[in-house]
């Protein structure tokens, strides 16, 4: 069990839980965050920038804070 | 007449559709309750004639942000009778929620795929029958961007319609929508049933470009000399139509006007040739190279490249208080700010919006651009030009970054930064056509609204009294311009100069255009006037001033609207004015101590 924002470039993990209010739960659900959809970490940007992760066939960015509340399983 | 509402996710060529089905019948209708403009167009469909509304983008019926508010809004107080979706094929396995939503409201609906060839590229089928036997409504793929599937859609659009159902009334929409059940289970059920995608699919053209693009070192560098060459290719291939236009309209105004008008009054000969037709056509002038930046504009924003570039400038945002997307809306600023403002809605918190709104006007607008084209010209060597208008881009910046920095304090905000990277895209010929098509068309609008009622009334100003030199101290131009001395002539700015300024209040356009007028000269002969009158360094705390300090009315107005402050509008004003001062002030006098 691990976060998101721990993931090396190209690892990958299928999401176990999202920590998150209502409004940021309903934003990520609709980019297809999903509970059970498997996760993969493209690429971080420098300096603790943001992270490039694709779920299915939607590739999204989104700052390491957020990535943080993604709890994932090893696959 | 019959009401279709056009709904559906961001970036699924929701817009393209619109555009391809309303050709350019399209205008910004009024709907009461709903503060901002949808465009809606005539439409004939299976016999109706239907009004088509082009609603904006959402990913939640039931989410928080502006635009999810204004669907909710319009569908709970307008009777519909026909839904649109449009969905992104390639992403169907997410966006049907959206449609189960919509679902759930129990209008009349239909689903439209679109980017079908995307779709079949990245090897994803989808049994629109089986779909549609499980929605309940028909089901068409399509493809906005090259046509294929759009009479299909028309024809079963017109056929829903013919079928009248019975329909939700608004009142009763407004509690389905407070209901927000689960849709999940049924969506993955459907997607498993009827969508066939291949298990890892990814686009690998896509793939390459970003592993380039997105490098963690060179992706900044490339994005800077990006857009360089691309300003380079404007600048290039705009200056001889530059040239070509001015050569045009001088040659019409001696060949034609002058004949033909050679009998009228004195006086309203100035007005017609010195005042209207020099001010438009010293403007118009620009015409060209402004149409050539909007169609790079249009193609860098439908390529997909912009939401890379909100990835590689994220981290720098952040310490301004800002985030990738702002720089994006700082990006589009640079063709126009208007709606680059708009585009903040997308930012759900309230400070963090508010800031981006602040700093967006600072970003060299097409307009701005007309009028720096026009003073390096005038007061600078060819090999300079290309320096000193790097150097107005970096100032824009400059301003940008300071302004962000001094006021985050006051903006403080804990907004999620969560984007979507779309595949690269090639926008078609069409869809660069259309895009420049409007960009004329607004340009014309505000030609006709401001600029025409602007430089009649630079002509009135320099020419009242009549009995006294035009444009001279003694008539009301120069009067004004002497009211303002005091402030403006530390800053190096002489009486002609501040007419040119106060009129650019209004729209940037203008202040060529007044120039033009209060010389009364035109062309060549323009340039050479001013270049006696004034030196390098003054015209350059004049491009500093101009870039400052409030864009035009219709930014001021968006900036109120967007906000719903006067407060909120007033601090910019007043901002932009006195840091317009502060570096024209700062350049000038340490030029001048400098014995330049």
């Amino acid at each position: 069990m691990t976060v998101l924002s721990n993931l090396s470039p190209g690892q990958l993990g299928t999401i176990h839980a999202i920590h998150a209010e209502q409004a940021l739960y309903q934003r990520l659900n609709a980019l297809g965050f999903r509970i059970g959809k498997q996760i993969t970490l493209i690429r971080r940007a420098n300096f603790n920038g943001p992270l490039h992760v694709r779920i299915g066939g939607t590739d999204i960015i989104l700052r390491e804070i957020e990535a943080q509340r993604i709890q994932l399983q090893a696959v | 007449m019959k009401r279709i509402a056009l709904l559906g996710m961001p970036n699924t060529g929701k817009s393209t559709l619109f555009n391809r089905l309303s050709g350019a019948s399209a205008r910004v209708g009024n709907w009461p309750g709903i503060t901002v403009d949808l465009m809606s167009a005539k439409v004939l469909m299976g016999g109706h004639i239907a009004e088509l509304i082009d609603l904006p983008g959402l990913y939640d019926l039931h989410g928080f942000s502006d635009d999810e508010q204004v669907v909710r809004h319009f569908l709970s107080h307008h009777a519909v009778d026909l839904v649109m979706i449009v969905l992104n094929s390639s992403q169907i396995d997410r966006q049907l929620s959206l449609a189960l939503q919509i679902k759930q409201l129990g209008l009349p609906t239909m689903l439209l795929l679109n980017m079908q060839d995307e779709a079949k590229r990245a090897g994803i089928t989808i049994d629109t029958e089986a779909m549609a036997g499980a929605l309940g409504f028909p089901v068409q793929t399509i493809s906005a961007k090259y046509g294929d599937g759009c009479p299909q859609a028309l024809q079963l659009a017109g056929q829903v319609l013919n079928n009248p159902a019975t329909i939700t009334a608004p009142q009763d929409i407004a509690k389905l929508l407070e209901v927000d059940s689960l849709i999940e289970q049924t969506m993955h059920d459907i997607v498993q049933h009827t969508v066939q995608m291949p298990i890892k699919f990814n686009d690998e053209t896509t793939d390459q470009i970003d592993r380039v693009l997105l490098h963690p070192w060179l992706g900044l560098p490339l994005f800077f000399l990006a857009m360089f060459l691309l300003f380079q290719f404007i600048f290039t291939v705009g200056a001889p139509l530059q040239d070509g236009m001015a050569w045009i309209l001088d040659t019409f105004r001696t060949e034609a006007l002058e004949p033909m008008l050679a009998n009228i009054p004195a006086w309203l000969n100035g007005l017609l040739l010195d005042g209207i037709y020099n001010g438009i056509g010293t403007v118009a002038a620009f015409v060209p190279i402004i149409v050539l930046f909007f169609l790079v504009m249009s193609m860098v924003e439908d390529s997909g490249y912009l939401s890379r570039a909100a990835f590689l400038m994220d981290t720098l945002m952040a310490k301004m208080g800002l985030d990738g997307r702002g720089f994006v809306m700082i990006l589009m600023g640079f063709g126009c700010n208007v709606p680059a403002l708009m585009g903040t809605r997308v930012m759900r918190s309230r400070p963090m919006r508010l800031l981006t709104m602040l700093v967006i006007p600072l970003s060299l607008c097409s307009a701005r651009l007309q009028v720096f084209l026009f003073m390096i010209a005038t007061l600078f060597a060819a090999n300079q030009a290309a320096f000193i208008m790097f150097a107005l881009y970096m100032m824009s910046f400059f301003t940008i970054f300071l302004t962000a920095i001094l006021f985050k304090q006051q903006y403080k905000s804990t907004e999620p930064f969560i984007l979507e990277l779309p595949p690269y895209r090639f926008p078609t010929p069409r869809q660069i056509w259309l895009r420049g098509w409007q960009e004329v068309k607004h340009f014309l609008n505000r030609a006709t609204k401001f600029i025409v009622i602007g430089v009649v009334l630079v002509w009135a100003m320099t020419h009242y009294p009549t009995d006294v030199a035009p444009a001279s101290a003694a008539t009301i131009a120069g009067q004004i311009g002497q009211f303002f001395a005091p402030v403006l002539d530390p800053i190096g700015i002489d009486t002609q100069l501040a007419i040119a300024l106060i009129f650019g209040f209004v729209a940037k356009e203008i202040v060529v255009g007044a120039l033009a007028v209060i010389y009364g000269l035109q062309g060549d002969a323009l340039s050479q006037q001013i270049a006696m009158n004034i030196d390098w360094v003054q015209g350059m705390s004049f491009m500093l001033f101009t870039l400052i300090y409030t864009p035009c009315l219709s930014t001021i107005a968006t900036m109120k609207s967007e906000s719903k402050s006067s407060v909120f509008m007033w601090v910019s004003i007043i901002w932009s004015l006195a840091l317009a001062w502060v570096i024209s002030f700062a350049f000038y006098q340490s030029a001048r101590a400098l014995g330049l």
